[in-house]
This record gives C-alpha cells, sequence and structure tokens, in this order.
C-alpha cells in the first residue's frame, strides 16, 4: 500500500489533516488505535475556544482566532456531507471569577495581548448583574465574569465521527487497531506496526498524541510532550439552564453540563479521584447553585497533550525531510485550521501560513 | 398495565397521601414507591429526554433507570425509595420540558 | 474514615454468607448494600413477607431467613441503604445514604454484586408494562403485587417459577411465549448425566411445569421474531411459533432469558474479565477462592458468573475463608480442611448448569438484533447505528459510546453493554475479548453534584 502521506494517530487532529489533505486530491492513509487507547479525541472538554489562549504569544491567539473564524463553514461542510450536523454555538463564552482581584488581573492580560493584536480580541467585562441577565442562573459568589465573542463549544464527539465518515467517504484509507512499532526511510516512508502491517508513504505526519513522544524521536524530532490528567463530569440532561459555556461548565447540546476540568501531573493515569470529583463539583455549583441537586452520570480522566509551554508543535524533520510533527492540545479549536489552512503548510505552497513560532526550535537542547 | 395486591396484608398498612404530578394517591405507606405508584394505575412515570417516549419501571432493581422520578427537585428512582406521607412527585423536567427556553 | 478488613458490597446470598464467615472469624466487616433490608434480590424483603406471601413463593426464599438470621447476630457493621457510586485503590469506597455521601476505607474487598436480567432487546421492549420477569418477582417478593393481564416471554427456569408462583396466587399470566425449542432440549441432554446430580433442579423444574399445566396456561415454544405492540404502552405481544403469526393482547410483558453477573463494580477496579461462551457473557478471571486479578480484591456470587443462590453462598464463605486466612486469622491448613466440604458442595450446586444453560439458551435474535431495534435504553440506539459505526472504524465499545452515545446514560450500560459487545464482534469479525467491553468508571450510580462536594477535596488516607 502506497500513499502520498501516511498520518499516524486517527484522532480529531490526525482525521483533520487528512481530510483536508484528501480535498486536495492526495492519496491519504491514516494509522488509528484501538478501543482502549488514550483518546483525547474522546475525553476533551469540546470548546472552540480562543480566550486566554497565547498570552505570551500572539501568534497563538491568532491562530485559534484564525480557525475559530472558519470553524463554522468546516463544521457545516461536514456536517453536509455526512447527512448529519455537528452541533456548534459560538456566541461568545466566559471566564468566570470569583474575585475582583482575579477578575482584573486577567483584564489587564487581555488588554496588553489586545494591544499586540492589534485591536482584534473583541471582549467585554460583565459585572455580577449584567453576567446575572445573561446567566440568570448564575451564583451570588461569581463576581463577574470576561465573556469574549470568539468563543463558543461543539460537540467534539460529533466531530470525531463526521471525520471518520468523511474521510472514508473521501477515498482515505483507514487501518484501525495499529500500534506502530518504527517508522524507516529509504525511498518511501515505511511504517510498521506491532501486528506485522506494513505501509509505505511519500511523507508521514505523526499526529500520534501522546504517542508522538516514543515516535517521535525516531523521525529526528524532540517531540517533548507529556500528559496532563483532566478529570470531567457531566451530569443527567437537564432543561437548558447555562446560554454561554465556560472553562467551568457549558450545557452540552444533548442536556447534560459539562463540568471541568482538573490539571493534574499523574503521568498515564487516567482515572478519577473523589477528591477531583468533589473540587470540580464544588465549584460548579459556587458558579451555578442551581446544579446541586444535579445528578452525576459520568465522570471521565483524560490525558491532555501538553508541550512545555502549551503551544502547539508544527516542525518538519531536520534529519529526516518529509516527516512532520503535528501535535497541540486544542485539537477541537485547531480542527478547522488543520483541515483548511494545514496542508498549505505541509505542501509548501504560497498560501502556507507562518507556523514558524511553533517549531521545536523554541525548545533548548536539553 | 396493571398490578394488583393478591394477598390480604397489603390492605392492612396504612395509607398515605402522595403527589403524583399534582395528583393525590393514597399509597401503602413503607411499600416500594414505584410499585405503589404502578399498582396506583400510573403507567408512565416519565418521557425520555432524547425522544420524548413514554417510560416507566423495567428492572425494580435500580439498575436500569427507567423509573427516575423528580422529588424536591432531585431525579431519583422510584424502585429504590420507599412510600412515606406527602411525597411530592413530578415528571423529571428533561432536556424536552416546557421551559426549555429558560 | 472508618476502616475495615473486609467490605462486602451486596447482602445477597455471597454478601452474607461472606460477611458473617468473616466476622466469625474475627475480621471487621463491613457490608454495604442499596436496599434497606438483607436479602439481595432472589431474598428481597425475606424477613418482612407475610406467611401468605412465603407460602407463595416457597422454601427456596424463606431459606433466606437462615442467612439474614445468621447476619443479625453477627458482629458485622451492615450498612443499609448505601448505594456505593465509587471504589478507589486502597481501598476507599464513597457511597451515599439517606442523601448524604461519606467514606469507608478497607483492606480487602468481596463484591456480592449479583445478577442482572440478560438484556432483551426486541422491537417495542422500551415500552411501560414491559418488564423483566425478575421484576416480576420482586414485586411479589417485596411488595405483595403483581401484574394482571401479563404474558411471559423467553426462556429459562426463572420464567416458569414466576408463572408458577401467579398461578398460586390465583393471577395466573395470559401465555408463556417460550424461545426455546425441542433441539436445545436434545443438545442440553449430553449434559443429563451433569444434570441429574443436579437432580434437585431438575425436578423443581418439573414440578413447576406441571402447575403450570394444571393452571391450563397456554404455552408457545420455539417463539421467534417476538415484538411487544402497543403506542405509549404494551398492548400486545406479537411472535412466529409453529409458522402461525400470533398476536396476543396483554397489559404487561415480563421478558426473561437468563441473568448475567453484574460486573460493573469489579470492571471499574480493572478486575480482567473473560467471554463465558456457554453463558453468553463475561466473567471476572477468578481463582477457586475469588481472587480476582486485582490484588485483595475478591468476587463472590452471581456477580462472579452464574451459578445460582445456594452456589453463592457457599462462593461467599469460601471466599471469606481465604480473606480471614490472608489476613492471618486461620491458618492454611485450618483453611483448607474448613473449605473442602464447601468445595464439594459448590460442585454439585453448579452440577446442573451446563445442562440448564444449553436447555435454555438466549434468544438469539436479541443478541444480534434487528437493525431498527433499540439497544439502549437510555440514550435510545439503535442495532444498526451500532453497525454503522462498526463501518467508520470503531472495534470496541468505548468508540461507539464516543460515536453515538451508547452506554453514556443514567443505567452507564448495564442494559446494552453485552449488545454492543455482541455486534461490533460480529461485525468485524472478532471475539468479544477482542473486543472488550465498556470501561466502567465511576459514579457506578448516580451522585448529586451536591453530595459529592460536600465530601471536600481531601484525599482522606485510609488508616492502615
Amino acid at each position: 500500500m502506497e500513499a502520498d502521506y501516511a498520518i499516524v494517530g486517527g484522532g480529531v487532529v490526525g482525521l483533520s489533516v487528512a481530510w483536508g489533505l484528501l480535498k486536495r486530491g492526495k492519496r491519504v492513509l491514516v494509522l488509528d488505535g484501538g478501543d482502549g487507547s488514550f483518546r483525547a479525541s474522546r475525553g476533551n472538554f469540546g470548546l472552540v475556544w480562543v480566550q486566554s489562549k497565547g498570552m505570551k504569544q500572539p501568534r497563538y491567539a491568532r491562530w485559534s482566532q484564525q480557525s475559530a473564524a472558519i470553524w463554522a463553514e468546516f463544521a457545516a461542510e461536514l456536517g453536509h456531507n455526512t447527512g448529519r450536523a455537528i452541533p456548534l454555538e459560538q456566541n461568545g463564552g466566559y471566564d468566570l471569577h470569583f474575585s475582583e482581584e482575579t477578575l482584573e488581573a486577567t483584564v489587564r492580560d487581555y488588554e496588553t495581548l489586545k494591544h499586540r493584536l492589534d485591536g482584534d480580541y473583541p471582549y467585554e467585562v460583565l459585572g455580577h448583574n449584567a453576567l446575572r441577565k445573561e446567566e440568570p442562573h448564575i451564583g451570588p459568589k461569581v463576581v463577574g465574569a470576561i465573556l469574549h465573542h470568539q468563543d463558543g463549544h461543539a460537540n467534539p464527539l460529533r466531530l470525531l465521527q463526521a471525520l471518520a465518515d468523511d474521510v472514508r467517504r473521501l477515498g482515505g484509507t483507514v487501518l484501525t487497531g495499529k500500534t506502530v512499532t518504527a517508522i524507516n526511510k529509504s525511498d518511501l516512508f515505511r511504517i510498521a506496526c506491532d501486528d506485522g502491517t506494513s505501509v509505505e508513504a511519500a511523507k508521514v505526519i505523526l499526529s500520534a498524541g501522546l504517542g508522538a513522544a516514543q515516535l517521535g524521536p525516531q523521525l529526528g524530532f524532540k517531540a517533548p510532550i507529556r500528559p496532563q490528567r483532566g478529570q470531567v463530569l457531566i451530569t443527567e440532561k437537564l432543561p437548558k439552564m447555562i446560554n454561554r459555556p465556560s472553562l467551568i461548565a457549558r450545557q452540552v447540546d444533548e442536556g447534560g453540563i459539562q463540568i471541568g476540568a482538573t490539571n493534574e501531573e499523574v503521568g498515564l493515569d487516567d482515572r478519577v479521584t473523589q477528591p477531583g470529583l468533589s473540587g470540580l463539583a464544588a465549584e460548579a455549583i459556587a458558579a451555578f447553585p442551581a446544579l446541586a441537586r444535579a445528578q452525576l452520570v459520568r465522570s471521565w480522566g483524560a490525558l491532555r497533550v501538553l508541550t512545555p509551554d502549551g503551544l502547539p508543535i508544527y516542525q518538519e524533520s531536520k534529519t529526516i525531510p518529509g516527516a512532520f510533527l503535528v501535535t497541540c492540545h486544542s485539537g477541537i479549536t485547531l480542527a478547522a485550521a488543520h483541515a483548511r489552512l494545514l496542508p498549505d503548510w505541509l505542501e509548501k505552497t504560497d498560501k502556507a501560513p507562518d507556523l514558524e513560532v511553533f517549531s521545536e526550535n523554541r525548545f533548548a537542547v536539553s | 398495565m396493571k398490578i394488583v395486591s393478591p394477598f390480604p396484608d397489603a390492605n392492612f398498612s396504612e395509607h398515605v397521601a402522595v403527589s403524583f404530578d399534582g395528583q393525590t394517591h393514597f399509597l401503602p405507606k413503607g411499600t416500594n414507591l414505584a410499585a405503589a405508584l404502578l399498582s396506583a394505575g400510573i403507567t408512565v412515570f416519565r418521557n425520555t429526554p432524547v425522544s420524548g417516549a413514554a417510560r416507566a419501571p423495567y428492572c425494580m432493581m435500580g439498575a436500569c433507570f427507567e423509573c427516575l422520578v423528580e422529588i424536591d427537585g432531585v431525579v431519583r428512582q422510584a424502585c429504590m425509595m420507599e412510600v412515606s406521607e406527602g411525597l411530592d412527585i413530578q415528571h423529571p423536567q428533561g432536556r424536552n420540558s416546557d421551559d426549555a427556553d429558560l | 474514615m472508618r476502616t475495615f478488613d473486609l467490605a462486602v458490597i451486596g447482602a445477597g446470598p455471597a454478601g452474607m454468607a461472606a460477611a458473617v464467615t468473616a466476622a466469625k472469624h474475627g475480621l471487621t466487616v463491613a457490608l454495604l448494600d442499596e436496599q434497606q433490608r438483607p436479602g439481595g434480590q432472589i431474598y428481597r424483603d425475606v424477613d418482612k413477607a407475610s406467611p401468605e406471601r412465603t407460602e407463595v413463593l416457597g422454601r427456596d426464599y424463606t431459606h433466606g431467613r437462615s442467612l439474614t438470621t445468621a447476619l443479625r447476630s453477627a458482629s458485622v457493621d451492615h450498612i443499609q441503604g448505601a448505594v456505593v457510586w465509587a471504589i478507589e485503590d486502597g481501598f476507599r469506597i464513597s457511597f451515599t445514604r439517606d442523601g448524604a455521601a461519606s467514606q469507608i476505607g478497607a483492606e480487602k474487598i468481596l463484591l456480592a454484586t449479583g445478577a442482572l436480567e440478560r438484556p432483551m432487546p426486541i422491537p417495542g421492549w422500551t415500552l411501560p408494562g414491559v418488564m423483566t420477569a425478575g421484576a416480576g418477582q420482586i414485586l411479589l417478593k417485596q411488595s405483595g403485587m403483581i401484574p394482571e393481564k401479563a404474558v411471559l416471554v423467553g426462556s429459562g427456569p426463572l420464567l416458569y417459577l414466576l408463572a408458577a408462583q401467579m398461578v398460586r396466587v390465583g393471577v395466573p399470566p395470559l401465555a408463556l411465549v417460550e424461545t426455546q425449542s425441542w433441539s436445545d432440549f436434545k443438545t442440553a441432554s449430553r449434559n443429563l448425566f451433569g444434570a441429574l446430580r443436579g437432580w434437585r433442579y431438575l425436578s423443581k423444574g418439573l414440578g413447576l411445569h406441571s402447575e403450570i399445566l394444571k393452571a391450563r396456561i397456554p404455552r408457545y415454544t420455539g417463539a421467534t421474531d417476538i415484538a411487544i405492540e402497543g403506542t405509549t404502552n404494551a398492548e400486545a405481544v406479537a411472535f412466529t411459533a409453529q409458522g402461525k403469526r400470533i398476536t396476543l393482547p396483554c397489559e404487561t410483558a415480563l421478558l426473561h432469558h437468563g441473568v448475567v453477573p453484574n460486573t460493573q463494580a469489579a470492571r471499574s477496579l480493572g478486575a480482567r474479565h473473560l467471554w463465558d461462551a456457554r453463558q453468553h457473557c463475561f466473567s471476572p478471571e477468578l481463582d477457586g477462592w475469588g481472587a480476582s486479578s486485582v490484588q485483595n480484591l475478591f468476587i463472590a456470587g452471581d456477580s462472579a458468573g452464574i451459578g445460582g443462590a445456594k452456589a453463592a453462598e457457599i462462593a461467599g464463605q469460601l471466599a471469606a475463608l481465604k480473606i480471614a486466612a490472608e489476613c492471618g486469622k486461620l491458618a492454611q491448613d485450618e483453611l483448607e480442611r474448613t473449605a473442602a466440604p464447601l468445595k464439594r458442595a459448590r460442585e454439585s450446586e453448579l452440577a446442573a448448569r451446563p445442562f440448564i444453560d444449553t436447555a435454555y439458551p438466549p434468544y438469539r435474535p436479541s443478541l444480534l438484533p434487528a437493525d431498527e431495534t433499540i439497544i439502549c435504553r437510555c440514550e435510545e440506539v439503535t442495532a444498526g447505528e451500532i453497525r454503522r459505526y462498526a463501518t467508520l472504524g470503531c472495534l470496541g465499545p468505548n468508540q461507539t459510546k464516543a460515536f453515538g452515545r451508547p452506554g453514556m446514560g443514567p443505567c452507564q450500560g448495564r442494559y446494552c453493554g453485552l449488545t454492543v459487545t455482541a455486534l461490533l464482534a460480529d461485525a468485524n469479525g472478532t471475539t468479544p475479548d477482542e473486543t472488550g467491553h465498556y470501561r466502567i468508571r465511576p459514579p457506578l450510580k448516580p451522585v448529586t453534584l451536591g453530595e459529592l462536594a460536600a465530601m471536600g477535596t481531601q484525599s482522606d488516607k485510609v488508616a492502615k
């Protein structure tokens, strides 16, 4: 089997890139894991989010904005192709604050960033009363919120499913249940899997999430990627009670209230813990007191795919040209950029976005 | 469906007032709430938040979650509760309820 | 946090017997159960049942009183009405009781969580008025109530037991629609030698059959294409038998085609499970004592594999003895000596199992339902959707869960898990073991955010 691109990793990142390449007529082969693989694509919070990103690196803020701006059109095309819409709302999102101090400090940071983005950072500060008009269920402990108008949320599982569907419809080959063990290059890249499968491709994209930490060095990447656990809760389905998403809680399109998330450095342990769940529940109740009587029906731990500075890595291998590392922890927000904009960078066209700040050059040799 | 009590002992227990969706029922105190509601002729306990389909007790042992009712704002399994005086039971709100656009 | 040598989850025959045995050997024991009174489902409310009721339910039911009596006099902390929703390593057990959450710690855990009715997805099975046969039994045992105008559908001894009991109380079922056929019985007869060793079960079965016969309950065997008809309530059972399409008007349909181990808690702790081809379900991988693949975690009774109440009681005792030995309360030779007769008794209890399992196989069309049949009751997902997700690359149930939500509802996949695994294995040409099962996580049962929040974020260390 020979392809223009072999993509290692069939999550939202890998499939978004695959979709974009297929739309350009490339032959694409995706190698995906099994039912039990660590999959940030099915454990994430589902935000299409701009605020708070790239506070120290405006290019990342801009890249997130670019993706958010074309998300609706991207989702609409996928929905059209697969016959099932991908729920998406981009009516803004909140950063909720329980103290004036943190609110003011965040506003100061946002002003700095806004300046560096030439003023394109549409947010407003809502005091408690203004917020209560928008969110009648908000609790008295919330002093206010930053409402960022470029924020929103989607159904990330429907995105995953639509991509899995449309990549196949566009002629992509997806091999499932594969664990890649070695990648070598002679004329072509040869990718070997633990079950004896071997595939060949002119180029290879490593978008294997946490798996890139092991495979990356084989291709000359630093791939300084680590897992960070996020515990997430979801309640029974409730009548509409939260209008806009926040980092604390959002009401998903099916009706449940999704509550997140912890940030824990615990290696590859993706279990939930009672203290973790209790802390999240308490914070959600502080924000929306009516949630105290809601039933928690599910919880899960998912592992974020994090780089030391939290930014994505887009890097072509210096030692083995034709091998690319594509990794980030915001695969949902950046899905549209990965599908629509990244193929130009991979193909080195005139329209290629400038992704230099996301290269591995930023990591010191250790 | 109709649930009957073929045993004489069931009729001896004290009956207390319980409200289901605003209707008052007199049910034997201390009996299983789901069983008591069924015997009172309530055949639909809730409508699903997915399609609105009618549902009623299925397993009677706390596993299927079909007998969900709302009591004091908390959605609970009727089959895991006992009848007590003054219970105010509502159809669970779910997603498709009238105030969905709150 | 209070800590115990042993926490037993589930106060059915296995759990009660284990708790009593362990306490007798000097272990500190907590017994947690969701119900307000001990007994499990098989001996549900056995202490409360009136003489009229016990006469109908029989001696197999009142046997439970020997266990509840022993439990009352044993030094066991019986925490009733406790809904366990998380068990973490170490062990830390979180549960809700009377609207408040709390925790206990335990050195060892014995799960005796019993069985669940095998899901029987057929068209119309979500309609009000459709219940499990087990639910019918529970209504009878706990509440002294029984549905009128009921049709019993499926296969297995429980169906006959319930039918006979309904006859005894004067509310006989309208009919028995049985899915097993004569050829199942012939296949099963190969195990007849084993079954004869379990003659008690066989003669009991024959007794039930004659009761049903005497009451002239119509019986249809080899039924296929079964559907429950109705709009908002069950109105009829429709099926094909002996080449004829038959529609039986009714108000209630009671479904049953066997029971399967309730593995939720064991899976949440990561205990290894294997597919049991004879019983068509997953069972935990255990040694002869009930020790699982997770250290200090034991499983006994039907949650370890279906064997019935008597076998469960013995298995509970055996596990408790082994746990007592591991805790240094029982010498090795003493353990072997005490266990030997119990092991023999268990073997004889289980002798009839292969015969029963083969004579009353599950209803095939419910193992691999037709495309339009709902298989996940909570999220209303159909079999056809699962098959479609297989074509989109889903190898296992955790992927279909993400794609289409089966298993995401409040029942946590209890009533769709086996069906989803079977459908995926069939579609992908894999075995159930390769396909796997849902990853079960807390909460094992829903808990309110308020209860959860009140527990605080300080990780309470288990005092050792």
